[in-house]
């Protein structure tokens, strides 16, 4: 292949993989924006989505569309509900403390990953897609089916915009953001905002395992990955802010897509890590968030 | 007695015991201790950092692999001698703290976290990276010819287990010294107070650097050893994993304090070790180890018995 | 008399709050000076600047001559300017005796113990020496970071407010503490109780919305009209 198809190839690859960065990121900054706590445990969420996908897909009798989109539906509210105890039994009782949740979200990781390994095994086993479609470019064929991730990421996204703008919960959201005691003296119970936003946190990053798994396995390590580059959008967007995030994910997607294709997959990531960090030595509010 | 002769016999009495330990028992455990022991000069430098001066670090694996591949790359490709190549380990793992220290400690807080979690994780993918010199995930092994200090074969039992005692014994009276000293106060009035630090004349920045490049000299101390005792050197150890390992075995045998280390190292080994013997899925125990510690005793063991019991221990 | 402190138009605002407006300042060697103003004067944040701990926007400040306007706080301190908390700041989880050995060591670790249990002697504390900080009444807190202060032996010391939450007969031992220290150091400071700042002070600045409403003595305040509007009332004032 030429070097301008190889490109288009990169492209195409890079903007699946920036739409469900957007989605699984946008769980993680909504969680930090609204409740400033970073869940390291993120990825096991996102990963959690594809296995209970596969667990869905395999012994729900029915045909692989319509199995699918009951994982996209069940998977995500079982995450959910384990976030919400997970939100309401260990970090409301360490009061959010910024560092005791981070150790105590390390260690939810390891938890919930080797309940993984024990339920799922080692493997990595693929699941359906709900459809077959293969396009035909001129130079090369390339999957429908990763198109419609693409699509079905800016709906699931925009329904969350909406959700945050237009909905009462999400001004309810927003305003225990912005301030925390005020919102409770609004008589806003701020305990169950917070459990509902990190279930609606861990609900994304598992909706956006639920359309990824056709395309790659689901592994019990899968979560690996997703939250190196998620915190990387995060951070490199700024922290709490989602426009930074939808930007960022689309320029580290595509770059990482890029790179990855033309060099190395380790390089790419190498690359990303230490911006990250250089990013937060030297310029902490990212690109869009306000200096805290 | 004075607080002085108890602090020295209680550290000595240790000490005591854990050289008697080799002669009692049998060679599956006293491999284990030695391998205990060598990862609890890993969590002691971590304690100096973290339980001494509050700088709660994810990188630390970062300096421990500093001293394993500053060790094992110099013996393997250039055919070094196990104690400069030691030397050579534990000044890695020295420079590579300070350099990251240097960086990471313009944030604070749970932003340092991240900056040396990711400063540890581009080490690590760099090592994957360079596999051709590194030998990446799987390693390599470090030669059995080369692993001989002063005619010790320290592939031997009884040689290894002194080995890693003399590193241990010689890093626990360093730490005790250190936390006892003028300087060892200072790190301590950082974590506590860091404001009012500042206000007596104390650089913050100087003072947390010093802490965390001691950190990163034991770490890479602890590595070297490693690969010299065990005979393997690989990408593993430098994984995340090994960040959080000496922070769970210094949570719980008590951060700050100078024994709580290698309390939690003895324990966590062993509870992984039972555990691994009845499934695959034995970092469980680790993360609920983590979180039942942070919940519900995050001074840990030696930690509330000091609170208790103890006030005078270091 | 030499000046130890000199300020030459001192500046910081916060946004559009304008809490150090254009200061100048003399501290006096071997003086007792009261700084006294209503409620965000800018007292504090004036000796903030000096002190180091907030940096000035513009403006010089001077150290014996020297200019320590851009040095950062802990090398001021070094220098010579030692400041007490407005809200207590000691280490609670540490004794009395860490705590002024962490001021104590800041000037050398030599001769250590003797040196604490000196300046312990100083402030009344000796019994407490094995206490955990947190554990003293408000009180004694007070004295312990004033101890810590002494233990910087430093050219300068300010006190922010040092008197608030003390019992009268605390209150007492401390104006004797003060007048103790002078004329060998050199003391700043900011009390809103007025029967102390009278007694103590050999002259008074009266800061009110950033800017320097007067100085002069204590008697020259007490009369001065502007003053009296802005802060005194009619009380303090004679005739």
């Amino acid at each position: 292949m030429s070097f301008g198809p190889f490109l288009l190839l990169a492209v195409l690859e890079g903007t699946v993989m920036a739409a469900v960065l957007a989605l699984t990121s946008v769980g993680l900054s909504l969680v930090f924006g609204v409740m400033r706590v970073v869940n390291v445990a993120h990825g096991e969420f996102y990963m959690l989505g594809a296995i209970l996908a596969w667990f869905v897909t395999y012994y729900l009798p029915f045909p692989p569309a319509l199995a699918w989109v009951a994982a996209l539906i069940i998977a995500p509210l079982v995450v959910a509900a384990i976030a919400a105890l997970a939100d309401t039994f260990v970090l409301k009782r360490l009061n959010y403390a910024p560092e005791a949740t981070i150790v105590a979200t390390i260690g939810l990781l390891y938890m919930v990953q080797q309940a993984a390994l024990t339920m799922y095994g080692p493997d990595a086993r693929p699941v359906a897609a709900p459809f077959e479609w293969r396009i035909q470019l001129p130079w090369f064929g390339y999957s429908g089916y990763k198109l419609f991730v693409v699509g079905a990421a800016g709906v699931i996204l925009a329904a969350v915009w909406l959700f945050m703008t237009r909905s009462t919960a999400g001004l309810v959201m927003r305003a225990t953001q912005i301030d925390r005691d005020t919102a409770q003296c609004f008589g806003i119970n701020v305990d169950r905002v917070y459990a509902g936003t990190f279930a609606l946190g861990a609900a994304l990053a598992a909706a956006a395992a639920v359309l990824i798994v056709p395309i790659q396995q689901a592994h019990y390590l899968m979560g690996h990955d997703p939250l190196l580059l998620s915190f990387i959008v995060v951070i490199i967007g700024g922290l709490g802010s989602i426009r930074g995030t939808l930007v960022a994910a689309l320029v580290i997607g595509l770059s990482d897509g890029i790179i990855s294709m033309f060099f190395s997959p380790t390089l790419a990531k190498i690359i990303a890590t230490l911006l990250v960090a250089l990013v937060l030595v030297f310029r902490p509010q990212g690109l869009f968030g306000a200096r805290a | 007695m004075t607080e002085r002769v108890k602090v020295w016999s209680v550290h000595l009495g240790v000490l005591a015991l854990v050289f008697a330990a080799q002669y009692v028992l049998p060679p599956y455990h006293a491999t284990n201790l030695a391998r205990i022991m060598v990862l609890a000069v890993f969590a002691m430098g971590y304690n100096i950092a973290f339980g001494y001066t509050g700088l709660l670090s994810l990188g630390h694996a970062l300096f421990f692999a500093a001293g394993f591949y500053g060790m094992g790359l110099p013996i393997g490709l250039l055919d070094w001698a196990p104690i400069p190549a030691l030397i050579l380990g534990l000044i890695a793992g020295g420079v590579l703290a300070g350099l990251v220290g240097v960086l990471a400690l313009r944030t604070a807080g749970v932003s340092f976290m991240i900056v040396t979690l990711m400063f540890a994780q581009a080490g690590y993918l760099t090592l994957l990276y360079l596999n051709t010199w590194t030998g990446g995930d799987e390693g390599f092994v470090v030669d059995r010819a080369a692993r001989v200090i002063a005619g010790h074969d320290l592939s031997l039992d009884g040689t290894r287990y002194v080995a890693a005692f003399g590193l241990f014994a010689a890093a626990m009276i360093a730490c005790l010294w250190l936390v006892r000293s003028p300087f060892g106060r200072v790190m301590v009035a950082m974590r506590e107070n860091e404001e009012r630090s500042r206000m007596l004349g104390y650089n913050p920045f100087r003072i947390k650097l010093i802490a965390l490049v001691l950190s990163g000299i034991y770490a890479g101390a602890a590595g070297a050893a490693y690969g010299l005792l065990f005979g393997y050197v690989g990408a593993s150890f430098a994984t995340i994993q090994y960040s959080i390992l000496p922070m769970l075995y210094v949570l719980l045998g008590g951060a700050g304090t100078v024994l709580g280390p290698f309390l939690g190292a003895v324990l966590m080994f062993y509870l992984v070790d039972i555990t691994s013997g009845y499934t695959d899925a034995y970092l469980f125990v680790v993360g609920a180890a983590l979180v039942g510690l942070v919940l519900f005793a995050p001074r840990g063991i030696l930690g509330n018995l000091r609170e208790r019991f103890a006030p005078w221990l270091p | 008399m030499a000046a130890v402190i000199e300020a030459q138009g001192l500046t910081r605002h916060f946004g559009g709050l304008r809490a150090v407006d254009g200061v100048d300042f003399r501290l006096e060697q071997g003086e007792i000076h009261g700084l006294i103003g209503p409620n965000g004067a800018g007292k504090t944040t004036f000796v903030s600047l000096l002190s180091g701990r907030t940096t000035a926007q513009s403006g010089r400040i001077l150290l014996n001559g020297e200019d320590i306007t851009h040095l950062p706080a802990y090398t001021r301190v070094r220098r010579g300017i030692a400041y007490t908390f407005q809200i207590t700041s000691v280490y609670p989880r540490l004794t009395v005796f860490d705590n002024i050995a962490l001021a104590a060591q800041s000037r050398g670790a030599a001769d250590l113990a003797p040196r604490v249990r000196a300046v312990l002697h100083r402030v009344g504390l000796d019994r407490d020496e094995r206490t955990l900080a947190g554990a003293l009444s408000y009180g004694h807190q007070r004295l312990l970071e004033l101890g810590m202060g002494l233990a910087l032996e430093p050219l300068v010391l300010i006190l922010d407010e040092p008197t608030q939450g003390l019992a009268a007969g605390e209150i007492a031992g401390f104006s004797a503490l003060i007048r103790s220290l002078v004329p060998k150091m050199t003391i700043l400071l900011i009390e809103h109780n007025m029967d102390v700042v009278m007694e103590l002070a050999d002259r008074i600045t009266v800061l009110a919305a950033g800017q320097v409403l007067a100085v002069g003595t204590s008697d020259e305040i007490r009369r001065n009209r502007a003053v009296q509007d802005a802060y005194l009332g009619v009380d303090h004032a004679v005739g």
